[in-house]
């Protein structure tokens, strides 16, 4: 039996050159009041690859894709993204930057006045000069991708959480932005559901290529995105041969008090002498 | 029980460290108008926003803003009735329903049903959207709030409450006027020549002028306490309660810095 395609095949995350860089971080330290909840934190995401962030409640995690946004600043240190430094941008032009990336929040943050349709057409319409045919052919092709078309005229009160998550996808990746952020999007749902979810991420991340972070408790979550592939013949994600999973540009970066104490692939993460990371990753 | 239980679970704070809370209030309300009247001028224009909250604002307050200088109207008319009276003088009602109604008691009236209804409204609406991080999704998605949310409701309140003045002004004077000619036996057609031949110029562009800022004041404290909300659903209770208990002192309290810079200003 031959291994299968692997879109993930044109990564070149394992050998990146300063231009693949996407997201850097360089020694961001941010404190609430007394609270220091990030200390010298450095790291990179290259292009195309996806990085899972893990770490117990209150290590910063959310606060890492909030940094990135702009949403908030830092105390000290310099983020980049797409080349830019976000910690010396003023709010208007945060915003332009803003509509390059995409975001899905931990309770989706959908819009609850706006009908599913305005949610996923938010960013199109915002941006104005498109037509409403275009819009409606748009909308519907974001919707398709998270197989939820038929929820268009509904609003999020009337959707089930999984659902609501995938609209948030789907108004997401909409403009098919250069990076994604995922805050716990598989946080407080069922399994089925929670793998409906990973299957979107992965098939984002093999049709589309999008570098992404993704903030998460499930270490479950970060293998089954690491040894799988979405096949696009069967509309699938599919389970990869041993030999074939050290290509899935998926990296791993551990966070514990306010620091990284991991960050690397999957093979050195199962290589760790760390106790706290071995009884973590039990 | 001792004093020390008393006092569990209460966070006591230096009064430096609270006044340098209420400074930076201050600060941050500042911005924020600032921000909105800066918006007023830059793109993009939310024309469909500034409808729906004008909608929102203007005809969702108009019952209870009529009714409410209709009888105040009435009741000015029977309180002057009484000591008028004494000196002869019930004819000069229409004057006195109009002076008090156009000058001060129509656009605070409408003010403060305003800020009751809608001041409340915006806190707890953008309050929500806070604590649900809608606020957080719309910047994400390239949206400045400020432009989107605050600058069409600060617009909407302003013209809103204009015209809600005028037609509360109006209901007022109908309101002296059936207590002055069914109550009172006055002659009507004596009541509204009174009344309009009484007014100035100055009085019309004072009673104009208060709405204008306390649509401003509304608006612009409604959306800040909106955005300041902290602390979940309990935080937006608290927001809503504190966005009008703010807007209504501070309608109150700059009516009377308005009446007399502009008596000052427009002198009769």
């Amino acid at each position: 039996m031959l291994s299968p395609t692997l879109p993930v095949e044109e990564n070149k995350a394992s050998t990146p050159g300063p231009r693949d860089d996407i997201i850097v971080f360089k020694d961001v330290a941010l404190a609430f009041e007394d609270n220091q909840v990030l200390n010298g934190i450095s790291f990179r995401l290259h292009r195309g690859e996806t990085k899972a962030i893990f770490g117990v409640a209150g290590t910063g995690k959310s606060t890492i894709l909030k940094l990135v946004l702009g949403l908030i600043k830092p105390d000290a240190g310099e983020i980049y993204v797409l080349g830019q430094n976000v910690t010396e941008m003023s709010e208007q032009a945060l915003f332009d930057l803003r509509r390059k990336i995409g975001m899905v929040f931990q309770e989706s943050a959908l819009f609850d006045s706006l009908t599913v349709r305005e949610n996923v057409a938010f960013r199109l319409m915002e941006e104005g000069g498109i037509s409403e045919q275009e819009i409606e052919q748009r909308v519907r092709e974001s919707l398709r991708f998270v197989e939820l078309e038929h929820t268009v005229d509904m609003f999020p009160a009337e959707l089930s959480g999984g659902m609501r998550r995938r609209v948030a996808i789907a108004r997401a990746i909409i403009t098919q932005p250069e990076v994604l952020l995922y805050d716990s999007p598989t946080g407080g749902l069922d399994p089925v559901t929670s793998t409906t979810i990973v299957e979107l991420i992965v098939k984002q991340r093999d049709v589309y290529k999008t570098s992404s972070l993704l903030v998460t408790h499930r270490l479950q979550d970060a293998f089954t995105m690491a040894t799988s592939y979405f096949d696009r013949g069967t509309n699938k994600m599919r389970p990869l041969p041993p030999e074939s999973r050290a290509q899935v540009p998926i990296t791993f970066l551990i966070l514990r008090d306010g620091k990284i104490i991991f960050d690397g692939n999957v093979r050195e993460l199962k290589r760790t002498t760390d106790a706290y990371i071995k009884e973590y990753i039990s | 029980m001792a004093s020390g239980d008393l006092l569990e679970g209460v966070e006591l704070i230096s009064p430096a460290e609270w006044a340098k809370g209420k400074v930076k209030s201050a600060q941050d309300y500042f911005l924020l108008c600032v921000q909105a009247v800066a918006n007023l001028f830059r793109r993009p224009f939310y024309m469909g926003d500034t409808m729906q909250q004008a909608d929102l604002i203007g005809f969702g307050s108009l019952p209870i803003v009529l009714a409410a200088c209709f009888f105040t109207g009435a009741a000015l008319a029977l309180n002057s009735a009484t000591t008028l009276s004494r000196f002869g003088a019930q004819t000069v009602i229409g004057q006195l329903v109009s002076i008090g109604i156009i000058r001060e008691l129509g656009p605070v009236l409408a003010g403060l049903v305003v800020a009751g209804r809608n001041a409340s409204g915006m806190a707890s609406e953008i309050g929500s959207m806070i604590v649900t991080e809608q606020i957080d999704a719309m910047r994400a998605l390239g949206t400045d709030p400020m432009k989107k949310l605050v600058t069409p409701r600060v617009i909407s309140t302003i013209v809103m409450l204009f015209f809600l003045t005028i037609l509360g002004d109006f209901l007022g004077l109908i309101g002296g006027s059936l207590v002055a000619s069914g109550l009172l036996g006055l002659d009507s057609r004596e009541y509204w020549s009174n009344a309009w031949q009484t007014l100035v110029f100055s009085d019309v562009f004072m009673g104009l002028a208060k709405p204008v800022v306390f649509g401003f004041i509304v608006a612009t404290i409604g959306c800040y306490y909106g955005l300041s909300t902290k602390g979940g659903t309990q935080g937006v209770g608290r927001s809503t309660t504190e966005a009008v208990v703010a807007s209504m002192i501070l309608i109150i309290a700059v009516d009377v810095v308005v009446t007399r810079f502009l008596m000052v200003l427009l002198p009769s």
